[in-house]
């Protein structure tokens, strides 16, 4: 009976689950405070307004469980909304202006890649040169203008619903969640991500090609970022220099309070996906109760130190209890024994 | 060659050809932009590095035993509004004090990463990160969207800015450089002669192996965050007689300065590696590249951040590549036995 429960247990005890409870009750303290929570507009509404996070989260969270960290996928999406936006306001036909942002994207991922993969650079400090440094190419674009003029059917895909309530970015990020999904839990790629993020050594001499991983997924990042740049851009209709600067910080936060360890190697994307829905849930309740963005931030920032810390000190009890019940053990091991 | 590798470390080397590079690029500049080399210049340029050197010290001990500090914008930020506005209550009140409390208010915020990184064993970018937020919330909650203002605070502060410690020649070197050339020297002098600061190294280059042969660690890297706090509510209160004028987002953006100008300056983030001389070399390239390239009408200013982003990364890159050949020859010629004197007969035979 035990044994066949073992398995419930176990999962009840795991950190998703800890999610879900603290999803339920961040749900239950919105649906009191704000009436109307759960109507379908606010639902789609809470996933909208940040949906280019969330989309990048995703590649976000291979990443990290490979062991590295892309700093630059804000200023990627920056680069790429500026870049589409400067070459449109130059005339150059929008469908084209699209593919050389998304290109553009492309690059900025290979470069990141090659330093971290073929130079063996840190990728914190490779990302930390491309935060800086892609912003910097987006403000030559746009200087310190902003520039929006987009054509109709952009806007409209950005801000309107395209099928049922659905916008065009929601209908990405659902895509997206499934591959990434099947990709990180369901294929033979997924499983090298996470070998090589416990130990990209072991992963080297086992003969996984871990280069070219790593730069499968500097690359993907930078497509995706830009992606979510340009549907950033068509959602607000206009672009600057400043566009999506400091996110990064929140979609880091999504993944590592998702239970994905910053060292790599562990962390599930269900993890990372309820994570997603806490932080929406939070911010949209916390909008609706009046309460400002930085605010917002500071509690998901609190939030993000507790998700390590709780289970860290959970750790330190349960150790401390085994040595005491280990030392006890010992005693009565060493009392002589009554003969029955 | 053999000369040059008695006298020099690699490290030395290192910090010799940043110095060159930092005069080489004074000397493009001079070409290039009109009115560069005058002491307006030097004054501009050189109050600017002692905000961001002060905080890259701090910077630099923490990422010197692997760790780092993402929080030194917010704090910066906190310590600069908050004392700016007990300035404003307290006019009277004593500069040492107000000093004092922005240094206090630092290594408090500083302390409350270190509790959570050495003894929480929560990893610093983590705690950091939500710390980042953390700050700049309470800032933004505790000011009530109100600014400080450089109209509403006393003369003595605004005039701090352009107080003098001597000059030289032409140049007037201002008492936030000279605070700042303080605290990189103090630095310095902490991490190569006291133990504290040997055992920085110790705990960057291998954790497991410091903690092992009983290194206080925990406290140690407890200390190297209250310390960064501490010298981010110095450098907020510089920022305070720099600008004056201190609104919620002040000082957005200098974590990443200052992980920039520690990592121009050599100073590895796996730990263990780098000094804070170098780190303070870093802090004036980049500064003084962003605060030149602003003048240089050749270039539109735009082009700043992405030319930074270029150099961050080759300082980087030529550190991997370069660095890392050096120290093996430098290893290999100290592990080179001296020749017996037989061997020596041997080869005049």
């Amino acid at each position: 009976m035990r044994n066949r429960l073992a398995p419930l247990v176990d999962a009840l005890k795991s950190w998703e689950a800890v999610l879900v409870l603290i999803l339920l009750a961040v749900i239950a303290v919105n649906s009191r405070i704000a009436p109307g929570y759960f109507s379908v507009g606010n639902q789609v509404n809470l996933f909208v307004l940040s949906i280019e996070k969330i989309i990048v989260a995703l590649v976000m969270t291979l990443i990290i469980i490979n062991a590295e960290i892309d700093l630059s996928v804000a200023s990627v999406m920056g680069l790429a909304a500026c870049l589409m936006a400067y070459l449109y306001a130059n005339g150059v036909p929008m469908p084209a202006a699209l593919l050389i942002a998304l290109l553009t994207g492309l690059l900025a991922g290979l470069w990141n890649g090659f330093w971290v993969s073929y130079v063996r650079l840190p990728s914190l400090v490779v990302t930390l040169a491309g935060l800086i440094g892609f912003r910097g190419l987006a403000l030559v674009f746009v200087e310190d203008r902003s520039i929006g003029n987009f054509p109709e059917w952009l806007n409209r895909l950005g801000q309107r619903p395209l099928v049922g309530p659905f916008p065009l970015a929601l209908l990405v990020f659902f895509v997206g969640a499934i591959l990434t999904v099947i990709i990180l839990h369901f294929s033979g790629f997924g499983r090298l991500v996470y070998v090589i993020g416990n130990s990209a050594e072991v992963a080297r001499y086992s003969g996984v090609q871990v280069r070219r991983i790593k730069m499968t997924l500097f690359t993907v990042s930078g497509v995706v970022a830009a992606l979510a740049g340009l549907l950033y851009a068509a959602r607000l209709g206009a672009v600057r220099g400043s566009t999506a600067q400091g996110f990064e910080l929140d979609i880091i936060t999504m993944v590592l309070l998702g239970g994905v360890s910053i060292f790599g190697g562990s962390g599930t994307l269900w993890g990372v996906l309820l994570s997603i829905l806490i932080i929406l849930n939070l911010r949209n309740g916390m909008g609706l109760a009046g309460f400002s963005a930085h605010v917002q931030t500071g509690v998901i920032g609190f939030l993000l130190i507790l998700s390590v810390l709780i289970p860290n000190l959970a750790a330190a009890v349960r150790e401390r209890l085994r040595l005491r019940r280990l030392a006890r053990g010992e005693r009565l091991a060493t009392t002589p024994e009554t003969p029955v | 060659m053999n000369w040059l590798r008695r006298r020099f470390q690699p490290e030395q080397i290192r910090e010799l050809v940043l110095v060159l590079l930092i005069f080489a690029l004074i000397g493009l500049f001079a070409t290039q932009i009109p009115n560069y080399f005058t002491a307006r210049t030097f004054n501009r340029i050189s109050t600017s590095v002692a905000v961001i050197a002060v905080v890259a010290m701090g910077q630099t001990l923490v990422v010197l035993t692997r760790n780092i500090d993402l929080s030194v914008g917010s704090i910066v930020g906190v310590t600069a509004y908050v004392s700016g506005r007990v300035i404003m209550a307290y006019p009277e009140m004593s500069p040492l004090l107000i000093v004092l409390v922005a240094v206090l208010l630092g290594a408090f915020l500083g302390a409350f990463n270190g509790v959570m990184v050495a003894y929480g064993r929560v990893p610093a970018i983590i705690v950091t990160l939500g710390t980042l937020a953390m700050y700049r919330a309470l800032l933004v909650e505790f000011s009530g969207a109100k600014s400080v203002i450089t109209n509403l605070l006393p003369q003595w502060i605004i005039d701090l800015s352009r107080l003098n410690a001597f000059t030289v020649g032409e140049l007037q070197v201002r008492l936030l450089v000279v605070i700042a050339v303080v605290v990189v020297i103090l630095a310095q002098l902490v991490v190569t002669y006291l133990p504290f600061g040997r055992r920085l190294y110790a705990i960057g280059s291998n954790p497991e192996a410091a903690r092992i042969a009983g290194f206080p660690a925990q406290r140690i890297v407890f200390t190297t965050f209250v310390i960064s706090g501490a010298l981010s509510g110095l450098a907020g209160f510089m920022f305070l007689a720099r600008f004056g004028n201190i609104t919620v987002v002040a000082a957005q953006g200098m974590e990443l300065e200052s992980v920039a100008a520690v990592v121009v300056g050599g100073v590895s983030t796996f730990g263990g590696i780098g000094t804070p001389v170098g780190a303070f070399l870093g802090a004036v390239l980049i500064d003084m590249l962003q605060q030149s390239l602003i003048r240089w009408l050749a270039i539109s200013e735009f082009w700043r951040d992405a030319l930074l982003g270029l150099l961050i990364l080759l300082a980087v890159a030529t550190d991997a590549v370069i660095m890392s050949r050096l120290r093996a020859l430098w290893a290999r010629h100290e592990l080179r036995v001296e020749p017996t004197p037989v061997q020596k007969e041997a080869g005049h035979a």
